[in-house]
């Protein structure tokens, strides 16, 4: 029979089609050119396609990473046979459509990919690019994600998401942007937007309120995926580049301890720490050892230096709070932000006691970008919840309920209140 | 026991916004259930039609005429087809139910096959 359906006996790894299609249309981006960025996207959906179509019939092949990436090849040297524009284009090419030597894939796909990747970033993150925009092209063309899971995870309409990459996608073509990692001055310009990027992209995905815990977890991962990529690569090694790459890890490490079986959300005092992923936090503080080299402190480092404390310490109770607190102090000196100073409010409770920290947390209230910020409320309820006044508690935890929560967060608030005699 | 087909039809427009996630995890759909069932016997088939280069042919005014298609692009074309065991249409049905097929929009005709 010529289809042995039930032949099959190994599954995909996890995020293979994903993975592959982020490598794939980046490495179909430096042959087209970024302005044919979609021409690659559709490319690698034709290849994954026929992968769904054929695999159910033939089975898996034995290696499913090289048989996508001959199909994209294939239907890549089709189109430019067709279009001679196009093929003008990438002399890369020229031999094997002038009917030379067909060379394996990896004359394609080979050992450039990490680096057609680090290209991709730049040119999804590229000043032109409006800003709104990069997160979800990055995630889309290096990560492989749809729009579907992009709009998901950051609780956007699809449609919105949608309409984003294609204006950003035409804004890359009437640019002019190159496909590259930008060298020195340059650099210096263009590196700062993607690692807010790559920030960004962690940061949506840790906080997100939506429920989908498991997607989120993947939307980390990548951002933690593409740190360490530029951490890794002499170019874009720069002593801030790991001191992202140690804070996102730090923050990663805590990810399978954050939520319950039940999906509800797990306060950082509470973590059960053997969960937290001990190799990430290694990874983390070799990371940070990198950016202490040279002269740099940017808020990042900052960061990552509270995020490295919290890594490290055995229990929220003997985390070093003195430490925590000077960092925060020394953050809000360089980048004032009032959920930073929120979060120095409750390094300052641990150190000088609640009272201190309710002061610290009335001082920065009426800030606007605070009025719909439920956890202000929340941190309230619970520094007047340790002095043992029940009734202000329960009034910050009322009003922390009143403000647009996720279920689990909101069965969280509840259960506080509730504690408290409020519910 | 006797032999069913599964026609799978499909709409080539449902594809345009499936993820690649998506595309990963119905092919492990399609191998639990394939490996059911070749493990309980039911699975006497399997071909994946190709894409390109179909032919019609009809006679017309006492000639048989060869027109090309029908085209990928249809709204709707049959991709392929499985062949199962199954005890009559009942049991037919619920082995074709769970087809991941169904997952993007696909429809699937089942017809029994006359036996010989």
């Amino acid at each position: 029979m010529e289809g042995e359906p039930g032949r099959e006996v190994h599954g995909l790894v996890d995020g293979l089609f994903r993975r592959e299609a982020g490598r794939m249309v980046s490495v179909l981006c430096r042959v087209f050119g970024p302005h044919n960025l979609q021409l690659a996207e559709d490319v690698v959906q034709e290849a994954l396609l026929r992968a769904l179509r054929e695999w159910p019939f033939h089975g898996v092949p034995d290696d499913p990473r090289a048989w996508l990436v001959q199909v994209a090849r294939n239907r890549a040297l089709d189109l430019l046979r067709r279009d001679a524009n196009l093929a003008r284009k990438v002399p890369l090419l020229r031999e094997e459509l002038d009917g030379g030597e067909v060379s394996a894939p990896e004359a394609f796909f080979g050992g450039e990919v990490e680096d057609d990747q680090l290209r991709m970033i730049f040119t999804c993150c590229h000043p032109e690019v409006p800003r709104e925009a990069r997160v979800a092209l990055t995630l889309k063309t290096v990560g492989g994600f749809g729009v579907p899971e992009i709009a998901r995870a950051f609780l956007a309409r699809e449609a919105t998401v949608a309409q984003r990459l294609v204006r950003a996608k035409r804004r890359i073509r009437e640019a002019g942007i190159r496909f590259e990692v930008p060298a020195g001055v340059e650099l210096l310009r263009r590196l700062d937007p993607v690692l807010e990027v790559v920030y960004l992209v962690f940061n949506d995905g840790y906080a997100a309120a939506s429920g989908e815990a498991a997607l989120r977890a993947d939307v980390c991962a990548e951002a933690v995926r593409l740190a360490e990529l530029l951490a890794a690569h002499p170019a874009t090694a720069s002593p801030r580049t790991h001191a992202l790459a140690a804070l996102l890890l730090f923050q990663g490490a805590r990810l399978p301890a954050r939520v319950d079986p039940q999906g509800g959300p797990v306060l950082l005092a509470e973590q059960d720490r053997s969960r937290w992923d001990r190799g990430m936090v290694a990874r983390g503080l070799a990371h940070l050892e990198r950016a202490a080299e040279g002269e740099d402190l940017t808020p990042l480092h900052l960061e990552a230096g509270i995020a490295a404390a919290h890594a490290t310490a055995p229990s929220y109770e003997a985390t070093d709070w003195p430490y925590i607190l000077s960092l925060y102090d020394a953050l809000l000196a360089v980048k004032p932000s009032p959920v930073a100073a929120l979060n120095r409010a409750v390094a300052l409770s641990m150190v000088e006691g609640a009272g201190a920290g309710l002061r610290a947390v009335a001082e920065v209230a009426d800030h606007p970008s605070l009025a719909a910020y439920p956890l202000l409320h929340a941190v309230r309820g619970d520094l007047h919840a340790r002095l043992g006044e029940a009734e202000p508690a329960a009034e910050a935890y009322r009003r922390a309920l009143e403000l647009p929560l996720s279920e689990p967060d909101r069965g969280l608030l509840r259960r506080k209140l509730e504690e408290c005699g409020g519910a | 026991m006797a032999h069913f087909i599964l026609l799978l039809h499909e709409s080539p427009a449902n594809w345009a916004d499936v993820t690649p996630e998506e595309m990963q995890q119905v092919i492990e759909k399609y191998r639990a259930w394939s490996q059911r069932l070749v493990e309980t016997g039911k699975l006497a088939g399997g071909h994946k039609l190709r894409d390109e280069g179909g032919r019609s042919l009809a006679r017309r005014n006492g000639s048989v005429e060869v027109t090309d298609g029908p085209y990928a692009e249809a709204r709707e074309v049959i991709g392929g087809l499985f062949v199962i065991e199954a005890d009559g249409y009942d049991d037919a049905v619920e082995t074709a139910r769970d087809c991941p097929h169904l997952e993007f929009g696909g429809r699937i005709e089942l017809r029994e096959v006359e036996p010989t």
